[in-house]
């Protein structure tokens, strides 16, 4: 119990932290660049919506920096993001709704699917210890893992999309096609998923599998596998009820966490594929200066990882019994 | 018994030495570097990542020697093919695409050693802090740590060089180990807080020797191995996040470097207008780059939990040692391929 409120009370610090990096960052960059967002938009929006931003960024105020403070984690408590303004008039909110799907669809899908292949070919190299399989994974994976993502992407573009013209690797999908449940809009927007999703793939397993195959080396070693192997046990009863059970926590762990991760852990991708999702907007934001839906960007995918923490904490607390005695 | 193979395999019956004892003393550090030494010329992941490494900072110390071209002269015909003038070709501007890749080279590294040794200070400090400290300051550097840790670094890489629009190879080093230091900081604060106990620190306060002096010549040395990967890990995050930012146009866009080439090589649209090497050539150095700091952080890894070491290595090793016992027996019977 003491346990779950300490989690909790740092959820709460963590969140506070990322607030207060978002509203002093603009504040103490040299020479405040909200004051130059806010020239550029002058007649672009009407001028409610620009005394709002004023007020948003402290400029043109007589708002202590304090109060400021105090307004600012009130609206934000309200959910109230302000207004984006390269998009005017639409609100930060209705922008967020509308890409957050096409993260977690592309994104999202392709982590489970690393995990799941990276961790179950970690067992394996793990498993046949010396063979061909676990002598080659370690320094091609490596090198996989370091592999910048989005060059992977433009060379996969260049290969299948530019060359031998595949598969389409602009935009999430068909712009001329309307979003519906027909057959011909989803297996279009599959098609146009195939690239990054693969690109993603290539990059993200090497982790999975190296991890699992390190603490799967360990596991194996101990008392309990020889114990069952004592006792005659099939090999597959060893490898997964024995071995790989006990193995996958740290996995699972890092796996929660990279489901946090998902919504910014793919920036890049969006910007090379121009998939419209949270990273490509995130992108877009810092490009065009709009700073209320960069922040706001900015938080939500703090908030994801807070989230996915939470849910590896909850996690690890039932399939590991020692963690709930820990303090 | 093919049951009993991987047991046999996994066990890595007497190749390490035994650990030495902590000696109160330089001897410790000294015997650690010699560790690291022999550690780097036994292990082939290490060779590898060494030499790499060796290569990339040769080419950044003496990018004249290799490239005779100016890297930033606009002085030939644009979008030439790869000939004998220009190994590379030119750029859409016209620019020997050569001179940019060995030229661009000095400035990755920069940020990579810079920021390596940065973050990796910052760790230390705060790590081991709080662990010698204990009490209200361990609490209160730990959540900075973990909050630091939590907060997803490349969005927020990427807000604060948006509010700054472009950055300099200074502001990027400044940038990247604010964001970077707590991962590290976290693993040396545990390690140090395994070492809290220890006899041979328990010694050095019964003498009376200051905090300071504990830390520095008690207590970082017997971590020489961890702080060597925490700052090969470091410098990977660096090499990758920096070019990550420069690509984006977040960068010092009039520097050269494989980052901002790689950004000048999206926006001129380097696939349609068939110049694919111009996209090719810095992804594959500054893969290599990464991997040279990847396969020495990796075989720190190795050296450090000697399971996870390849068997053949091992295997070799120890039949070349003892003449064929049991267990070499045994061993050979189970693998015969390689």
């Amino acid at each position: 119990m003491r346990y779950a409120l300490r989690r909790l009370a740092f959820f709460a610090v963590t969140l506070w932290a990322a607030l207060t990096l978002n509203f002093f960052l603009p504040r103490l960059m040299p020479g405040n660049p909200a004051i130059s967002m806010i020239a550029r938009f002058r007649g672009a929006i009407t001028p409610a919506a620009l005394k709002v931003l004023e007020a948003q960024f402290g400029v043109s105020t007589k708002q202590n920096l304090v109060s400021q403070y105090v307004t600012y984690l009130g609206n934000m408590a309200r959910g109230n993001f302000g207004t984006s303004m390269s998009q005017y008039p639409a609100s930060v909110s209705q922008i967020v709704s509308g890409a957050i799907w096409w993260t977690l669809g592309l994104v999202g899908l392709t982590t489970i699917l690393a995990f799941i292949l990276g961790t179950g070919i970690g067992i394996l190299g793990a498993w046949r210890r010396g063979g061909t399989l676990d002598s080659v994974m370690p320094p091609v994976f490596v090198i996989t893992s370091v592999i910048p993502y989005f060059w992977l992407g433009l060379v996969l573009i260049l290969v299948f999309g530019v060359q031998l013209h595949w598969l389409p690797y602009f935009f999430s999908h068909d712009y001329t096609l309307a979003a519906s449940f027909s057959w011909t809009y989803i297996s279009n927007v599959l098609q146009h998923a195939i690239l990054p999703a693969v690109t993603l793939l290539i990059t993200t397993i090497g982790g999975w599998i190296l991890t699992m195959r390190n603490t799967m080396i360990t596991t194996l070693a101990e008392d309990y596998v020889r114990m069952a192997r004592a006792k005659g046990l099939s090999s597959r009863r060893i490898m997964f009820d024995y071995a790989a059970r006990n193995a996958i926590l740290p996995n699972l762990t890092g796996f929660a966490m990279s489901l946090g991760f998902v919504l910014g852990g793919a920036i890049l991708i969006e910007d090379v594929f121009n998939c419209q999702g949270v990273g490509y907007w995130l992108l877009d934001a810092v490009n065009n200066e709009d700073y209320p839906l960069m922040q706001a960007l900015f938080l939500l995918i703090t908030v994801a990882v807070l989230l996915a923490i939470l849910a590896s904490d909850i996690a690890t607390a039932i399939l590991d019994p020692r963690t709930r005695h820990a303090g | 018994m093919a049951m009993m193979r991987v047991p046999s395999a996994a066990a890595p019956a007497g190749t390490m030495p035994g650990a030495p004892l902590p000696a109160a003393s330089q001897h410790v550090a000294l015997r650690a570097l010699s560790r690291l030494v022999t550690a780097v010329r036994s292990n082939r992941k290490a060779t590898w990542g060494f030499g790499l490494l060796v290569f990339f900072c040769l080419v950044a110390a003496f990018p004249g020697v290799i490239a005779r071209a100016n890297p930033s002269a606009i002085a030939y015909q644009p979008r030439l093919g790869p000939s004998a003038s220009h190994w590379l070709g030119t750029t859409g501007l016209g620019q020997d695409m050569f001179a940019q890749i060995i030229y661009g080279t000095r400035p990755v590294l920069e940020i990579a050693f810079g920021v390596g040794l940065a973050a990796t200070a910052i760790a230390m400090l705060v790590g081991i802090a709080a662990a010698y400290l204990g009490g209200f300051w361990d609490a209160v550097l730990n959540v900075i740590t973990d909050v630091l840790l939590v907060i997803p670094l490349f969005p927020l890489l990427i807000v604060i060089a948006g509010y700054l629009h472009s950055s300099s190879t200074f502001v990027m080093i400044a940038v990247l180990t604010f964001t970077g230091w707590s991962y590290t900081a976290r693993q040396l604060r545990s390690q140090a807080l395994s070492l809290r106990t220890r006899d041979f620190l328990e010694a050095a306060r019964v003498r009376g020797e200051r905090a300071l002096y504990i830390v520095v010549v008690e207590i970082i040395p017997t971590m020489t191995s961890l702080i060597v990967a925490s700052f090969l890990g470091n410098a990977l995050y660096a090499v990758l996040f920096s070019v990550s930012l420069q690509f984006l146009g977040l960068g010092d866009p009039t520097q050269i470097s494989w980052g901002t080439m790689l950004y000048s090589a999206e926006n001129a649209e380097a696939f349609q207008t068939g110049q694919a090497l111009w996209i090719i050539a810095p992804g594959l150095c500054i893969v290599a780059l990464g991997a040279a700091f990847a396969l020495l952080n990796y075989a720190f890894d190795e050296i450090g939990n000697p399971q996870l070491r390849p068997l053949r290595l091992t295997r070799a090793r120890r039949m070349k040692r003892a003449t064929a016992g049991p267990l070499t027996m045994r061993r050979a019977r189970v693998e015969p391929s390689s």
